[in-house]
């Protein structure tokens, strides 16, 4: 061999090598398991239409927080909004991806899906344990047509640390002081009763096979799971059903000019139809990204899921961002994010 | 004469080769010893180190306080160090019997034919990942257990001392849930010590006994058991240690609620499923209280198996005088 095809080979290697990198910039995300599906179902088809590849791992969201923070991944997902100043002293940021909601589920024989109803201070009654029976003078007053048996309610509750019980008692919090000072709010806290399951699926195990029992899931749980599910009296005072359209309108009514950061939680909106209990979780990226071009494909992606990924997200019984909110987002990359 | 010189000469280097891969070999088996006594004293200090904050920070609280809130960020490891000893505990008391008996029906009761699938079976027990034996006994054992609760109140739960053992409404979750899981989980590695054991009991010893006309029990209790008792003792904290340890099965079926309630129907939890249920979603005090019951469960295993180990002792002692 030559000097010259030498000199050659290399310089096709070289254009080999560097046409790779312009071309398909892999990104990867990690953190949140709510969001998991979702995002490997857009991730799936994105890379489809642009080539870029997206790779998230589904750690849970204290551990998608410390991976961005520690720089090791594009993009974090958390069930739990970070603060201004902590965002602000790791210069991140962080934006809503997708809005779920959270049903109280129930297994009271002969009461249909849909067919209860609760209001905050009830529910909240119910998980301090001193709302103890299903035929409680509260419980009846919401529900004067169902018959309500004279039993013992066996609270069901995450055993796991998880955004959904952030949410859920977050919701608690703002609608019952007791439980705001009993208890209070976290992705783990101490239960005044119940049995703990693991993860979505353990609270829908367990609801289903214990008689007489409550719990709360994430939406798409108790849809797949066939099991019981409470309408909620919301702020406004209306009862609403667990269903894309509230969801959605808890997020159009959440106050988000107020938060610099998005980090609000949507639980308590105040829209006329809005769920009482509907959750979302936020991406975090660093705002002075080190790889520019994965900062921007990381972008991209969101950007085009936002645009095109609505079916999918319905599909998975997840509701998309409303376009205010979207254009909201887009508006604090363009103000905040380098890309 | 020169031939020989030459040939002690080729000995005398051998020998020395010999000494020299000798004294290799015996630093690389020492080295494997030590490694494993690094790798232990590694782990049981990454986990003081990191749980550093909670058992220094609040010192004797993290050992005497059953409130475990990680709202309030206070953590008590009372509640989960019951709920461990607990389900262990009902473990032993129901494997234990059932391993001996297996074991002695293996080696001399079974017919020949049988003797091989049955011990087969039972290793196989050992082989099934624990992840199984959570979903069977979630989705099969909670079930069942929830139907005959209410006849165990009815019966056991009305005697006077054990009664309180007994009392609660029909979950099908809990202590004594989680204490029959762990036994099955821990009756083959029992077993299979009881009956490797049981087998290298010498001929002559039993059959002078059935000679003085002992029954097959007789023999059992009063030559195959005390032969081989300091083995025997050993499986059994075998099965201990693993059942101390054991984390997804006892996730499923305990209740995972922070609780310490004197009935076996309430749900409780266990060291490792508390670490296993909260670790993802843990920052900051508590992670490391995690991390500190993480080296509690150390501390708990090793105090159990030096109980163990003056319990042989003993047991020796008592022999060597008797």
């Amino acid at each position: 061999m030559n000097a010259n095809t030498l000199r050659s080979l290399i310089a096709a290697a070289a254009m080999v090598l560097a046409s790779g990198q312009a071309a398909a910039v892999d990104i990867t995300g990690a953190g949140s398991s709510f969001v998991y599906p979702v995002i490997s179902r857009w991730a799936a088809a994105h890379a489809e239409a642009s080539g870029t590849r997206v790779n998230y791992q589904s750690i849970g969201s204290g551990g998608g927080i410390a991976q961005i923070k520690a720089g090791t991944v594009d993009f974090g997902a958390s069930d739990i909004p970070l603060d201004d100043a902590d965002l602000d002293a790791a210069g991140l940021g962080q934006f809503p991806d997708v809005i779920g909601g959270i049903v109280p589920a129930f297994n009271v024989a002969g009461i249909e899906p849909g067919a209860l109803v609760l209001d905050g201070p009830v529910l909240a009654g119910i998980f301090l344990g001193e709302v103890q029976r299903w035929n409680a003078p509260a419980i009846i007053a919401l529900n004067p047509d169902l018959s309500l048996p004279d039993a013992a309610i066996t609270v069901v509750h995450r055993s796991d640390g998880s955004g959904t019980t952030y949410n859920f008692t977050d919701y608690l919090a703002r609608v019952s002081p007791d439980w705001k000072s009993k208890v209070g709010t976290g992705a783990s806290v101490k239960w005044p009763t119940g049995v703990g399951g693991k993860g979505n699926e353990g609270i829908a195990a367990y609801v289903r096979q214990l008689p007489n029992s409550i719990g709360y899931v994430e939406y798409a749980y108790a849809v797949q799971n066939k099991l019981g599910y409470a309408r909620m009296k919301n702020a406004a005072g209306r009862v609403v059903a667990p269903q894309a359209a509230s969801f959605e309108a808890a997020a159009a009514s959440a106050d988000w000019a107020g938060a610099r950061n998005f980090n609000l939680l949507m639980t308590n909106a105040p829209g006329e139809d809005a769920w009482p209990i509907t959750a979302t979780s936020w991406v975090i990226v660093h705002r002075q990204p080190k790889h520019a071009a994965r900062a921007k494909a990381t972008l991209d992606f969101f950007r085009w899921a936002f645009e095109h990924g609505r079916e999918q997200a319905l599909a998975l019984d997840y509701v998309p961002l409303p376009p205010t909110l979207v254009r909201r987002i887009e508006a604090y990359w363009d103000a905040g994010l380098k890309h | 004469m020169n031939s020989t010189l030459i040939l002690s000469i080729a000995a005398e280097a051998r020998e020395r080769r010999d000494a020299r891969h000798d004294a290799w070999f015996r630093r690389l088996l020492l080295a494997a010893a030590l490694l494993v006594v690094l790798a232990l004293l590694g782990a049981a200090l990454a986990t003081l180190w990191g749980g550093r904050e909670v058992l220094f920070g609040q010192g004797l609280d993290f050992l005497a306080s059953s409130r475990w809130d990680p709202v309030a960020g206070e953590f008590g490891a009372l509640a989960p160090v019951y709920g461990t000893l607990v389900t262990s505990a009902v473990a032993l008391v129901l494997a234990v019997p059932m391993a001996f008996g297996v074991a002695l029906f293996l080696t001399e009761v079974a017919p020949p034919w049988l003797r091989g699938p049955v011990a087969t079976a039972i290793e196989l027990l050992a082989s099934i990942p624990s992840i199984i034996y959570g979903m069977w006994g979630l989705t099969v054992f909670v079930p069942f257990m929830a139907r005959i609760e209410p006849a165990l109140s009815a019966t056991l739960g009305r005697l006077p001392l054990v009664g309180a053992l007994f009392q609660g409404p029909p979950l099908g979750l809990g202590l004594l849930t989680a204490g029959i899981v762990l036994a099955v989980m821990i009756l083959p590695f029992i077993a299979a010590v009881m009956r490797e054991v049981f087998s290298s009991v010498p001929r002559e010893l039993k059959e002078s006994a059935r000679a003085l006309g002992a029954t097959t029990w007789e023999v059992a209790w009063h030559i195959v058991l005390p032969y081989t008792r300091p083995a025997v003792i050993g499986g059994i904290f075998l099965g201990l240690g693993r059942a101390l340890g054991e984390t997804m099965a006892v996730t499923f079926v305990l209740g995972n609620a922070f609780d310490i309630t004197a009935s076996l129907l309430m749900p409780g939890t266990s060291i490792s499923s508390a670490i296993a249920n909260e670790f993802n979603e843990a920052v900051g005090l508590h992670r490391s209280a995690l991390l500190a019951l993480g080296f509690l469960l150390f501390v708990v295993t090793f105090l159990v198996l030096l109980a163990a180990r003056l319990l042989l002792r003993r047991l020796a002692r008592r022999e060597g005088t008797g």
